[in-house]
């Protein structure tokens, strides 16, 4: 059984898709490690959103609690991991400008 | 509908000024206010498990570790972070029309999106969904956690053999 | 018996952590002992039916839903070879304990996750485990760095650290940006399909615009960022690059086409079949990742990058086999995954015994190792052969199967330019043959000998299987075919 809820969705679709740019352009408009983990963190906000956004509105909300669980517990993960990085890389170069890193070429 | 649209506003306000903001600190707070709010709408479209878990782990745990590495890694010296103020402005104040933009555009798009939807039966407890049905994902967690831990032990003993 | 596949490397994690520190040193052949179980394991046929009583039980108290079938006998295999030679390699080019500790439970914890992609049923369960596996070899690549620094003999140990530390970002980021792909998508999927197993998004796959191919296709984006496809493959250089050696070989070995490719197998078998949109995309994606791939190698003085990009641009074959006929498509595809698999592996494992006795992996510096390191010389060749192509290698096989998927399905561009790609492949490959072993010896290596057993035994062991799978293939596809791929 399908039931079309136009308004709805546009609305939650809406806000996950300004998430999601405002968590994607504070990753791409900086140097500094930290802002770039925050930028990821929003991103992670923005698909947490819209998974609980899809339950709610195709009824699974179980369903949709039991993954959002399971993403949280990897996202804490993920940071502490790349905090640990950046911190091991700030300890190294007393810096946190991903621009100096940019040896790599081709 | 109308407070739930208010409080997503205030959402995204909160995380474009998690975004903005020059001070990292503030921005780490931002985080913080942005994970609080979102547990808020969780809480309001009914999941309230997954908004109780947002708010303690994201708003809690994710703020203490990145307040931590901000503050281990502030270094800058003062004309060093008056002169990334005015670029940081340079490359973030589009940010805030783009948002406008596209809000306001998208909110003209009505095209019927087919849900499934289930006979409203409920698709039962959370708990229940977890424990039965998902047990895979559980698993997964705790082999995430355990490499969570040997990033953290591998990344952390390392300063004892330092040489360079 | 599926889910000891899961359970088993587990409990070796626990157990290596539960051993006193003076025993520790046994962890590389503890792990190495069951990577060679997980090899032994895709042989044994028809896993279901040995859930008998004795195993019963552990179906009740775990509940998980798995499935292993013939196609996860295939990842299974080529993760326990390459798992193999990947520990042989970091017992010899690891030198502090602690190191060769962590990175015998990292390639564990990393197993399970590649077990786990092997076997779901699941879209979300696929992404958790695909984000086992990347968190894991993650940590792989950033575990090493100050170690790493000590060996690099003709590059500063701060430029080293750099290309670590870069390769590694790059690497988590763009895992990041996939994982957001495929969790958008399968909040469609709840949307679309009220569900996220394979099952359930196949029965409402229906007409090419619906909601379903959207979610599909987003997730299969994340997808071909996890495997480095064109144009996702920025990150994937720098990572096997900068990763230390035995990271490298696992990686190329079998964690990106685990994440990334296998997992599209898995799908496609599935959930797509030989759906029209779906196949279109496979098939340029394919073609575009195969020419991108290969020039990009041609220009390389690293050795380690040039084997990088030549990765991608053989992630290109098999998804381009997957774009033609459906059955033959897999087989190719499957074939190729284990021949790229093995030679692959072996490659790096060689570049691996360069760098250790050079201390560079600049193919401009080198020159006339072919006298001085026969071994690896000899290995380099028929790896390097059978990726290109050239019968009776294995290589020359899968690559002919993949052109006959496509030509079945009346792909004929497609096809030709598979073909014409191979000889880019040769070409890249015979520069560094040329630049790496062949002419006089430089006189700065005049003291560089051939590698340590501990080296050479794993890739002689993988070239004689890359040469006996050529020779012996048509007696394989017997087998093959008649238990049915």
């Amino acid at each position: 059984m399908t039931i079309e809820i136009p308004q709805s969705f546009w609305l939650y679709f809406t806000f996950f898709t300004l998430l999601l740019i405002d968590g994607l352009w504070c990753m791409l408009a900086t140097r500094n490690l930290v802002r770039i983990l925050i930028g990821l963190e929003i991103l992670m906000k923005s698909v947490t959103f819209f998974l609980i956004a899809a339950g709610y509105l195709s009824g699974r909300m179980a369903l949709a609690q039991a993954l959002v669980i399971t993403v949280i517990v990897i996202e804490v993960v993920v940071v502490v991991v790349v905090a640990g990085v950046i911190l091991g890389f700030f300890r190294k170069h007393d810096s946190l400008d991903v621009g100096n890193t940019r040896s790599m070429k081709g | 509908m109308i407070w739930m649209t208010l409080l997503l506003v205030v959402l995204v306000l909160a995380a474009l000024w998690a975004s903005m903001t020059t001070a990292l600190l503030r921005a780490a707070l931002g985080l913080a206010l942005t994970s609080a709010l979102l547990a808020v709408v969780m809480f309001s479209m009914g999941a309230t498990l997954a908004a109780v878990m947002e708010l303690s782990v994201c708003a809690g745990l994710i703020s203490v570790v990145l307040v931590s590495v901000t503050s281990l890694t502030e270094r800058r010296p003062l004309k060093e972070a008056l002169a990334n103020r005015r670029s940081r402005l340079r490359r973030y104040w589009p940010l805030p029309f783009v948002l406008i933009a596209v809000g306001v555009a998208l909110s003209f798009v009505h095209a019927p999106v087919e849900i499934a939807l289930r006979v409203p039966a409920g698709d039962g407890d959370v708990r229940t969904v977890l424990w039965s049905l998902r047990q895979l994902d559980l698993f997964g967690q705790i082999l995430i956690l355990l490499a969570g831990v040997f990033g953290v032990l591998v990344l952390f003993r390392k300063e004892a053999t330092h040489d360079d | 018996m599926s889910h000891l596949l899961l359970l088993v490397p587990f409990l070796a994690v626990v157990f290596l952590n539960l051993l006193p520190k003076r025993a520790r040193g046994a962890a590389l052949w503890v792990s190495f002992g069951v990577l060679g179980l997980e090899a032994a394991a895709a042989f044994v046929e028809r896993f279901s039916s040995i859930d008998s009583s004795a195993f019963a039980w552990l179906e009740s108290v775990f509940g998980f839903r798995l499935a292993a079938d013939h196609l996860s006998g295939l990842a299974m295999l080529c993760a326990g070879l390459v798992g193999m030679v990947a520990l042989l390699v970091a017992r010899r080019t690891l030198k502090d304990a602690g190191e060769k500790f962590f990175f015998a439970n990292l390639v564990l914890v990393a197993l399970v996750g590649i077990n786990g992609i092997a076997m779901v049923r699941d879209f979300f369960s696929l992404y958790v485990f695909v984000e086992v596996t990347a968190i894991a070899t993650f940590i792989l690549i950033t575990a090493n760095r100050n170690a790493a620094s000590r060996n690099a003999a003709s590059r500063s140990a701060a430029s080293r650290g750099n290309e670590v530390f870069e390769g590694a970002w790059k690497y988590i980021i763009l895992s990041v940006i996939a994982s957001v792909l495929m969790l958008t998508s399968i909040g469609f999927f709840l949307l679309s399909a009220g569900d996220v197993t394979f099952d359930a998004v196949k029965s409402t796959l229906g007409a090419p615009g619906s909601l379903t191919w959207v979610a599909l296709a987003l997730f299969l984006c994340g997808l071909f960022v996890k495997g480095g496809l064109v144009p996702f493959h920025g990150w994937l250089a720098d990572a096997y690059t900068a990763a230390p050696a035995p990271v490298s070989v696992f990686m190329a070995g079998i964690v990106t086409k685990a994440s990334g490719i296998f997992a599209l197998l898995r799908i496609v078998s599935s959930t797509m079949g030989s759906a029209l949109p779906g196949r279109e995309i496979l098939l340029v994606v394919g073609a575009l990742t195969i020419v991108v791939g290969a020039f990009l190698a041609l220009g390389q003085s690293n050795m380690k990058r040039m084997l990088a990009y030549s990765s991608v641009s053989q992630m290109g074959y098999i998804v381009l086999a997957l774009g033609g006929d459906l059955r033959l498509g897999i087989l190719a595809a499957g074939l190729h995954f284990f021949n790229h698999a093995i030679s692959k592996s072996q490659l790096f494992a060689n570049a691996a015994a360069i760098e250790e006795q050079l201390g560079t992996l600049n193919m401009d510096e080198m020159g006339g190792l072919g006298a001085r390191m026969p071994v690896t010389a000899g290995t380099t060749a028929v790896a390097t052969l059978s990726i290109a192509g050239l019968p009776p290698l294995a290589g020359f096989w899968s690559k002919l199967l993949i052109v006959l998927a496509l030509w079945n399905a009346k792909e004929y561009g497609f096809a030709v330019v598979a073909i014409l790609a191979s000889l880019v492949t040769l070409a890249y490959f015979l520069s560094l043959q040329r630049r790496v072993f062949f002419g006089k010896t430089h006189p700065k290596w005049t003291h560089v000998h051939e590698a340590a057993p501990g080296l050479l035994v794993p890739v002689v062991a993988l070239a004689l299987i890359t040469i006996a799978l050529g020779i012996g293939f048509p007696f394989v596809l017997r087998v093959l075919l008649g238990g049915g791929a």
